[in-house]
């Protein structure tokens, strides 16, 4: 019995090491790729997984070549604007779906519902034109605006305050708390786990983002990462070392971003399941 | 229901004083962003596909014209055909892969944690950043090729074909997507009872039996919600193949997309908005009639 289990035990070990050497290891090769010096043979078969004098150096031709800190910097001011409009107008629209008695709450909420299921692909070309007659094309602004409160966060939010027990906000009420101060006071706190999973995916979905960036930025100046990087791979193709680099300076923030804050990544997915 | 006499009357006049606005008020801003730049932007691609706007002429009624262009515009099939071929290659992968995976994390053995972050990390990465690793990893000349070579099986031009490069984008969606719908699946594995495999295992079930007999059925709702998800996402590709086979989608635009033809039609100052338009327009089509599809496949096969 226990060898039969130690068997089965080092076979999971085996598939998951193999697995980690798919998922992991184009990063890693990525990496390794952005520290090899100019006079080292990148090309080798076999190939060479570390490089023999790492250096630093493609970070700073890839600074040199295209302007990579204003874009990230770019990148960092568009994905914290998406974060805090998503989560103030998130939560505001989705207390008023769940909360709030009004007439027409069941056609707003229908509203909602209908641009989550619009499929965004289908609808950049009138966005853009949206954008040019506001005079916004161009701008990071424009950037920022379509998606600064998405319609998925604002059903989210509505969800986490329906599953809220009416029983204190009633209780505040009749203390005579008005509906600004349940919300600040009783409400929000109370769903702050959603709220920081609207705000990881709203910096992640920014951050990452490259259709959208791409048609309404055409000045290299303002470009993003993700469209920076689009540039730099078009512009210096055959320059792998310096590609990575620039992809490596892309994709470190939101690893590390991922690493620290992995429960809200994987929160609201079966918790039980996955916590280790 | 015994309240402090002056309850009532504050409650009245509280309501009274506050209910006509603020509602609204907590609404407007959600409402105004998704009125103005998805609800609207959505029915003005409706009424565009019916005009020969372009990005700085306002264009006028034309009836059908653009859909009857699209019949005979080889780019149009070409499109249409390699996102459809999308769906196929990458949605069955995309609904078993993630859910092996996700019984392989299942079981707390010591370090599972740190596996499934690690799986999870293609996810995190912008689609940008995964194209261009994937696009020097399958060099002529790149780390794939190298191993390749010295296994003594010999370069393949994954990059330089035009139906091996479409095979190897829709490799990169399946390996950016595995760790996400792993995820998904490992909640709804979280649900199944541990009495069904342990009955099964009684009555001599092998591992390959219980997997048919007892995970599937468990998890066929959620295979059929991953199979929704993936084949609406996989029909509107875009970033993989764009980053892989150029802004054309090939040398001679052979593995374009629908959606790199909707960006290419519609940008730039002479775009043709409308023609764009009816391009979206096929394929909002095909994305709802997708997702009907799978849904009703799903409940079919309960019944």
């Amino acid at each position: 019995m226990t060898r039969v289990r130690t068997g089965e035990l080092v076979l999971r070990y085996v598939l998951l090491l193999a697995v980690l050497a798919l998922t992991v290891g184009p990063f890693l090769w990525q990496l390794s790729t952005s520290l090899k010096g100019p006079t080292e043979d990148i090309y080798s078969s076999p190939p060479a997984f570390l490089p023999q004098h790492p250096t630093l150096h493609n970070y700073a031709r890839v600074s040199e070549t295209i302007p990579v800190w204003d874009y990230a910097f770019n990148s960092l001011k568009v994905a914290t604007a998406n974060v805090v409009t998503n989560c103030v107008g998130a939560a505001l629209a989705g207390y008023a779906l769940a909360r709030l008695r009004y007439r027409g709450r069941r056609v707003a909420t229908l509203a909602f519902v209908l641009a989550m299921l619009v499929p965004v692909e289908g609808i950049v070309i009138a966005q853009f034109t949206t954008m040019r007659e506001l005079g916004l094309n161009n701008t990071l602004l424009g950037v920022v605006l379509p998606g600064c409160i998405g319609a998925m966060n604002v059903l989210l939010m509505r969800n986490a305050f329906l599953n809220l027990p009416y029983e204190i906000e009633e209780a505040a009420y009749v203390d005579g708390a008005n509906v600004w101060q349940r919300f600040l006071r009783i409400a929000v706190p109370s769903v702050k786990g959603t709220l920081a999973v609207v705000a990881i995916f709203a910096f992640m979905g920014a951050w990452d983002d490259f259709l959208w960036p791409l048609i309404v930025l055409s000045d290299p100046s303002k470009f993003t990462l993700t469209i920076g990087l689009n540039y730099l791979h078009g512009t210096f193709a055959n320059d792998e070392r310096l590609v990575a680099a620039g992809t490596v300076i892309a994709v470190a923030p939101l690893i590390a971003l991922f690493a620290c804050l992995q429960r809200y990544f994987f929160r609201g997915v079966g918790e039980g399941a996955v916590k280790g | 229901m015994l309240m402090p006499s002056t309850g009532p009357r504050t409650r009245t006049v509280r309501v009274r004083r506050q209910l006509p606005t603020s509602p609204w008020l907590f609404a407007a801003p959600g409402l105004l962003v998704i009125g103005a730049f998805i609800l609207y932007p959505f029915m003005s691609t409706l009424v565009n596909a019916f005009t020969d706007r372009r990005t700085l002429i306002p264009g006028e009624f034309v009836g059908l014209a653009n859909f009857r262009e699209l019949l005979h515009d080889d780019m149009f099939w070409t499109g249409l055909r390699n996102s459809a071929l999308y769906v196929l290659g990458v949605v069955p992968a995309l609904v078993i892969l993630p859910l092996l995976l996700a019984l392989l994390v299942q079981k707390n053995i010591p370090g599972i944690t740190f596996f499934r972050s690690a799986f999870y990390t293609p996810v995190v990465a912008s689609i940008v950043v995964v194209g261009l690793i994937w696009v020097w990893l399958l060099d002529e000349r790149g780390l794939v090729n190298a191993l390749l070579e010295t296994i003594g099986v010999g370069r393949v031009g994954f990059l330089s074909d035009q139906w091996l490069l479409l095979m190897s984008a829709m490799a990169v969606t399946v390996w950016k997507g595995l760790g996400y719908y792993m995820i998904i699946y490992l909640a709804a594995l979280a649900n199944v009872p541990r009495e069904l495999h342990e009955a099964a295992a009684v009555d001599g079930a092998g591992a390959v039996r219980r997997f048919f007999t007892v995970t599937v059925p468990a998890v066929r709702s959620t295979m059929a919600l991953v199979g929704a998800l993936s084949s609406v996402a996989a029909f509107k590709v875009f970033s993989e193949v764009y980053l892989m086979a150029g802004p054309s989608g090939g040398p001679a635009g052979e593995d374009t997309t629908l959606v790199i033809l909707v960006q290419r039609t519609g940008t730039g100052l002479t775009g043709r908005v409308g023609y764009a338009s009816a391009i979206s327009v096929v394929v909002f089509v095909v994305t709802v009639a997708l997702m009907l599809l799978v849904l009703r496949a799903d409940r079919r096969s309960e019944v």
